[in-house]
């Protein structure tokens, strides 16, 4: 990976005096991760180019120091531009960076034509985002793209472009932005991004960042999505500079994430609601994923045992510090599968199966059948799932695609109510319907319920006729 | 006197202090059967006489009694055991082991007890306190009976004490060192034509003769083989009194068992003069009766009264019952255990036809032993987790069933007619029992220690066990088809120095080692490894696999998911393979109807197309675009006179590496279109029914898998193999040169296996495979600069004794599944191995190697 840097303001080897590298030789500095060369391909009066050259030790980043180290093997960072290389610019182009010069004082901040290439650039937003990040700065911008393997054209692009950057510029500036810019770009941080890179933030981006109308998404991917470091640094930005808040693309953004939200809260607190009506005590919520029905349930007091069980030891552990944030410590959550038959799941009043079984094979729907209604047999059972016929009402839903990338399917009324029908039957159920959400006369409510209530409500083991 | 005492039992030993009880109990029964009360005050206080600890010392004995008992211990109880209460809360505890409690009391005088008393050394109690002791001795003695002792014994001097024995007596059901092979045979309810043409055919030679005035029967069985039978010999059929004659004629010349069935006990509780209704069967035998003897009956009343509820045979491994039995009744004596064997497990409610609703006890079997039963006639045999009832309703019009024990073999015979009707016959219950022996229990996946045949109990830690659990019950496929998940395999030790971080010298070297003189080397196919079940019929699927749906197969990855999204292109790639098994004559030739193959389906890109394109081909394009730039920066530079010849040949160097990356990644992938561009190449033949084929050698395997690849070229693949022979240098280096041929042909490399499949070292098992990988091909394990020695010295550190130790225990878990699986052992069995191995998976290892 490399940065070259061309001058054509006369006399061009001034950049020399710029960067303290001298035109003539080729230098090596030592770094953590390896070696950076400096060297000049070209220094005449007339054009100059400054090369610097990352060469990171590929085994280094992995066998070296750090126990664990999150990289792999095979892996891009010794040939594209990261967060390495703004390491290495402040190291070895410090003076320049700072806008020190000895020699020519009045040059550092002089606008001189400059132009930056970047042999490769990781840009996981495509063209677009790096345009939107460099143009607002005045930048000319070049890029072409690196094609993924032309023996392969069917696997598509490759994330990477050699990028050139011209402009008249201060060089300090020009090495700023790319200071700041090239992590964006890549978004990803070699190292643990702590309180200090507020500072380097700040520090780099003084005097530009405030008024570039992407400043947010910069911080955010600067700071690697540090929350807590996010809200700081954006507090601190407005009070530099106030902008609009609602800019459309947030709006948007909100618009897309809160629609499943009150959807979801809509279908569990009916779920609360049908459990209170029919008298249940002791609840257990299979399938409770981080935990937000047992909430609800830890709020009513009329329920006196309320038991989480998740196939995901992540959710539950989420689950974990958010109940006990809210001081619900008699909710317990266990480890546990619909697929397998499991004895501490007998006594309960009643389950709660919300948006569980779409996630199942529909070939083990019945194993999960025999489990529930033949093995555990609660007095009621609470199941809910969508209604794949009112997919056709989401915009952001293509034709024939599930909501969820793990469904395995996703049914329609009838598909549901006749499965339903078919379980009661053979297990001694009762089964209502009920429809949760807005109702649209044609396809239904986006997600279908069914309440299943034991047709001889006290008999318990698991007995089939 | 002789003092009879059950092997498994609680003896209670009853008797005021100074009676002698410890000395008995010290000279009949081992130190670590008797439990005394002095001895667990003693542990609590450090003194032995310390009454005021009495309640938690009894607490102490109680629970050392429980788990006693619950393994079937044969436990002594040394205490004066005077007070009701204490001996009620002993029964209590062998009442819910199903243990026989047996009383020995010491009835000595009060002047006797207090002789001894008085040459104890350690502890001189007061008169008056054995005085008492005697007395609640003598109130007690009425009651023992009452209170549920099955034997009493009395010993009335020290004298008595003195000479009494104790004979250690087996359980009359136990017959676990019965070592004849056994036929299991069904119900009979009469049906002796049928009987006799099912001895016949399992060979048994059957005599009519006549002694005195009543018929008999002289049978002469195969060599080496007995009968047990079911129970249910009488009732509802056509001729029950000759039924009752030849099993009698058999038991008692010591060539067949019989299990009490509930016909054939009610039958005796009549002759006994109960008062049973007269129904199900039981008119038709009494009229059957009427022209017998009353000699002859009576011979039926004893011979029915020495009938036991079970019998346990083959060192614990064989359970016979009539309706079955659980496994805490196993070898268990009382009124329950005798109810459930009779009966079966009940729910008290009745079906439409007034019949009792039963509970498919078999579904929840988790016993180690096997259960033959018979009691519920279905139209087949069925089988359900290590159990089978082979009650196939000979009466109604079915067959007469015989198990073939240890082969677990069916041998039937048909009914010669309907003889009776029966109402619930054609319900098919069957189907709704084999769905449920599918259902799989939490507890079958939890942290354990999982036995198999090759190595010590293999440890699944909890937390392994909840990433397994996840597995599989987000990805992998329906676990019916999960009979085996295949090991993770150890490249050779790292090579010392020079070029390479492989190479088969290492892998020669560590077989020699191991005392190995064959090995074979096979090429090493680089794709994805591939399981792949083929089913010759839709139908094999349903019926040996259990599935609810027809299927020709599957084909699943090494961590249990399906191979392919799209299920049509499973269905033509296993269609084709059942093609070129047909053509190759394999289904006869193994008598099989479906075969289990591991085998390695390839391109890579067919599988790993996503990380081709977001990891190798991006590192590969970014590395040449980069370094190529930087080539030509350095020239440019050296032209102005810059001296920076090192940095050029450097960066040249780094270049050509990474062109090299892309060739070694490239040579893995080819555009899929349909699934005639797949290369499936088989390399171990792992199972067909009835069969592992894990004793056969690897060039057996390679033999058998070539017959039948050669008839569908375009998508099988044989796999080239070489032997070599470890103790001739020329040998070995043919070796060596074979792995350098290939993987300078792009080849990823080869497999060196011993010739035995499973191969064993002076120390046990020893690693079934190790890999050589390619030089070239590591670059796409260690980057694509790896071979510079710089890189290379570095990469040298790598420890492999994890991955061996894990290699071993996934190997022995996956053919223990399988194993199981053609066993006929029950979907928990199987599954526990496999979730062994994903459990095992889910350990963090180097995943370079």
């Amino acid at each position: 990976m490399y940065l070259s840097i061309t001058s054509t303001h006369q006399p061009a080897t001034d950049l020399g005096f710029l960067l303290h590298k001298h035109p003539a030789r080729a230098q090596s500095f030592s770094l953590s991760f390896g070696q950076v060369h400096v060297f000049y391909p070209e220094a005449s009066e007339g054009r100059c180019t400054a090369t610097l050259l990352l060469d990171i030790d590929p085994i280094g980043l992995i066998r070296g120091g750090q126990k664990s180290s999150h990289f792999k093997y095979v892996n891009d960072r010794p040939y594209v531009a990261s967060s390495f290389l703004s390491v290495a610019i402040a190291q070895v182009y410090s003076s320049a960076l700072s806008g020190r010069c000895k020699q020519y004082p009045e040059l550092v901040e002089k606008r001189i034509p400059l132009e930056a290439t970047l042999a490769a650039i990781p840009s996981r937003g495509g063209k677009q985002l790096i345009k939107r990040l460099f143009e607002p700065l005045g930048y000319e911008i070049q890029l072409i793209e690196i094609p993924l393997d032309e023996q392969f054209p069917e696997w598509g692009r490759s994330p990477y472009y050699q990028l050139t950057l011209r402009q008249e510029i201060g060089l300090k500036d020009l090495l700023s932005h790319l200071y700041v810019l090239i992590p964006v770009l890549d978004n990803q941080k070699h190292y643990f991004v702590g309180e200090d890179e507020l500072g380097k933030l700040f520090k780099h981006g003084e005097k530009w960042l405030s008024t570039h109308p992407e400043y947010e998404l910069i911080t955010k991917r600067y700071l690697k999505y540090s929350n807590k470091l996010v809200a700081t640094a954006i507090s601190h930005l407005e009070e530099l500079h106030n902008p609009m808040l609602d800019d459309e693309e947030s709006e948007e953004l909100e618009e897309k994430a809160e629609k499943p939200f009150r959807l979801h809260d809509i279908r569990l607190q009916q779920v609360v609601d049908q459990l209170k009506l029919l008298g249940a005590k002791s609840v257990l919520d299979l399938g409770c994923g981080d935990g937000k029905l047992l909430r609800l349930l830890g709020n009513e007091k009329c329920f006196t045992r309320i038991v989480g069980v998740d196939v995901s030891y992540t959710s539950l552990q989420i689950a974990k510090s958010r109940l006990e944030r809210q001081k619900m410590n008699q909710v317990e959550l266990w480890h546990g599968s619909v697929l397998y038959r499991d004895k501490r799941w007998i006594g309960f009043d009643a389950a709660t199966v919300v948006e569980v079984i779409e996630h199942l094979e529909i070939e083990q729907l019945s194993a999960f059948e025999q489990i529930l209604f033949g093995h555990a047999r609660h007095n009621i059972v609470i199941l809910t799932t969508p209604n794949v016929e009112y997919n056709v009402r989401f915009e952001s839903l293509a034709s024939g695609q599930f909501r969820h990338k793990d469904h395995r399917f996703e049914w329609t009324r009838a598909e549901f109510q006749a499965w339903a029908k078919q379980v009661a039957n053979r297990f001694e159920y009762e089964v209502k319907w009920a429809s949760v959400g807005p109702i649209d006369e044609e396809v239904g409510s986006p997600t279908q319920m069914a309440i299943f209530q034991l047709r001889n409500g006290e008999v318990h083991g698991d007995n089939n006729s | 006197m002789e003092i009879t005492i059950p092997n498994s039992s609680l003896v209670v030993l009853m008797g005021a202090s100074g009676s002698g009880k410890s000395t008995f109990a010290k000279k009949h029964f081992l130190p670590t059967e008797v439990l005394s009360s002095d001895f667990f005050r003693g542990m609590i206080v450090d003194d032995e006489n310390d009454q005021s600890v009495s309640k938690d010392a009894f607490e102490i004995l109680h629970a050392v009694v429980e788990k006693r008992l619950k393994m079937g211990k044969r436990t002594v109880i040394d205490a004066t055991n005077l007070q009701e209460n204490g001996r009620k809360q002993l029964l209590g505890i062998a009442r819910k082991y199903h243990v026989i409690p047996v009383v020995i009391v010491f009835n000595l005088s009060e002047k006797d007890c207090f002789k001894q008393n008085e040459q104890r050394a350690d502890r001189k109690l007061p008169r008056r306190v054995i005085h008492s002791h005697c007395i609640q001795l003598k109130k007690s003695l009425k009651r023992l009976k009452k209170e549920g002792f099955r034997y009493i014994y009395r010993l009335n001097s020290p004298e008595e004490v003195d000479v009494a024995k104790i004979k250690s007596q087996p359980l009359w059901t136990d017959k676990r060192d019965e070592t004849s092979a056994l036929d299991i045979i069904g119900d009979v309810h009469g049906c002796f034509d049928e009987l006799v043409n099912l001895l016949e055919k399992l060979g048994y030679v059957i005599e009519e003769t006549r002694q005195t005035s009543d018929k008999h029967f002289k049978v002469t069985p195969p060599e080496g083989r007995k009968v047990v039978f079911v129970g249910d010999l009488v009732d509802r059929g056509p001729n029950s009194p000759d039924v009752l004659r030849l099993v009698m004629d058999m038991v008692e010349s010591g060539i067949a068992y019989m299990v009490m069935g509930n016909h054939d006990d009610k039958l005796l509780r009549k002759l006994n003069g109960r008062n049973v209704q007269i129904n199900y069967g039981l008119e038709v035998t009494l009229d059957q009766f009427e022209r017998e003897s009353a000699e002859w009956i009576e011979r039926v009343r004893q011979f029915l009264d020495s009938v036991v509820s079970h019998y346990v045979f083959d060192q614990g491994k064989l359970v016979v019952a009539h309706a079955g039995l659980k496994e805490e009744y196993q070898g268990r004596d009382s009124r329950e255990v005798r109810e459930y064997a009779l009966y079966g497990e009940t729910t008290g409610e009745v079906d439409q036809y007034g019949l009792p609703i039963r509970v498919e006890w078999a579904k929840d079997y988790r016993g180690r032993a096997f259960v033959v039963f018979g009691h519920t006639p279905h139209r087949d045999p069925v089988w359900l987790n290590q159990t089978v009832n082979i009650d196939t309703g000979c009466v109604f019009g079915g067959a007469l069933t015989a198990l073939r024990y240890p082969e677990k073999q069916i041998v039937s015979v048909p009914a010669k007619q309907v003889y009776v009707e029966n109402p619930g016959w054609s319900q098919g219950r069957i189907e709704e029992c084999k769905g449920n022996s599918s259902l799989l229990d939490i507890e079958d996946v939890s942290a354990k220690m999982i036995q198999t045949r090759y190595l010590p109990a293999i440890r699944i830690h909890e937390e392994n066990a909840i990433a397994a659990v996840e597995a599989l019950s987000r990805y992998t496929v329906n676990p019916k088809w999960l009979i085996y998940l295949p090991p993770t395999m150890s490249p050779s030790e790292t090579t010392p120095n020079g070029d390479d971080l492989e190479h088969p010298r290492e892998a020669f070297a560590y077989y020699a080692k191991q005392g190995i003189t064959h090995v074979v080397c096979e090429e090493k196919h680089m794709g994805s490894r591939a399981i792949v079940i083929v089913c010759r019929t839709e139908e094999v699927a349903q019926k040996r696999f259990g599935l609810s749906q027809g299927a020709n197969g599957i084909c699943y990855t090494r961590t249990g998911r399906r191979f392919f999204t799209e299920r049509k292109w499973e269905y033509i790639l296993l269609k084709r393979l059942g093609q070129a098994l047909d053509q190759a004559g394999f289904w006869e030739e193994f008598q099989t109807d479906w075969v289990c193959l591991d085998c390695e389906l390839m391109p890579w890109s067919a599988k790993a197309q996503e990380l081709l394109r977001t990891q190798y081909a991006a590192v590969g394009a970014s590395a040449v675009h980069s370094l190529s730039g930087s080539v030509k920066l350095i020239e440019q530079a050296r032209q102005n006179g810059v001296e920076i010849d090192g940095l050029l040949t450097r960066y040249q160097h780094r270049l050509d590496n990474s062109q090299r990356f892309i060739n070694a990644y490239r040579r893995y992938c080819w555009q899929v279109e349909s699934p005639a561009d797949l290369k499936l190449a088989p390399f171990h033949l792992l199972a067909t029914e009835g069969k592992m084929h894990s004793d056969k050698d690897h060039l057996w395997h390679m033999r058998q898998i070539n017959q039948f690849c050669q008839f569908d070229n375009e998508v099988l693949l044989a796999t080239r193999y070489q032997v070599i022979d470890l103790q001739d240098p020329a040998s070995i280096e043919s070796g060596i040169q074979w792995w350098e041929d290939i993987t300078a042909q792009g080849g990823e490399g080869m497999v060196v296996k011993p010739l035995a499949f499973v191969p064993y070292g002076p120390k046990g098992l020893i690693q079934p495979a190790i890999k050589c990988r390619g030089r070239e091909y590591l670059r796409i394990i260690y980057g694509p600069e790896y071979t510079d020695h710089e890189h290379l010295n570095r990469l040298r550190a790598r420890g492999l004794r994890k991955k061996r130790s894990l290699a071993l225990r996934e190997f022995s878990l996956g053919l223990e599944a399988l194993e199981r699986f053609i066993n006929q052992e029950p979907l928990y069995r199987i599954h526990e191995c496999v979730f062994g191995i994903l459990a095992l998976e889910s350990e963090p290892v180097d995943p370079t190697l």
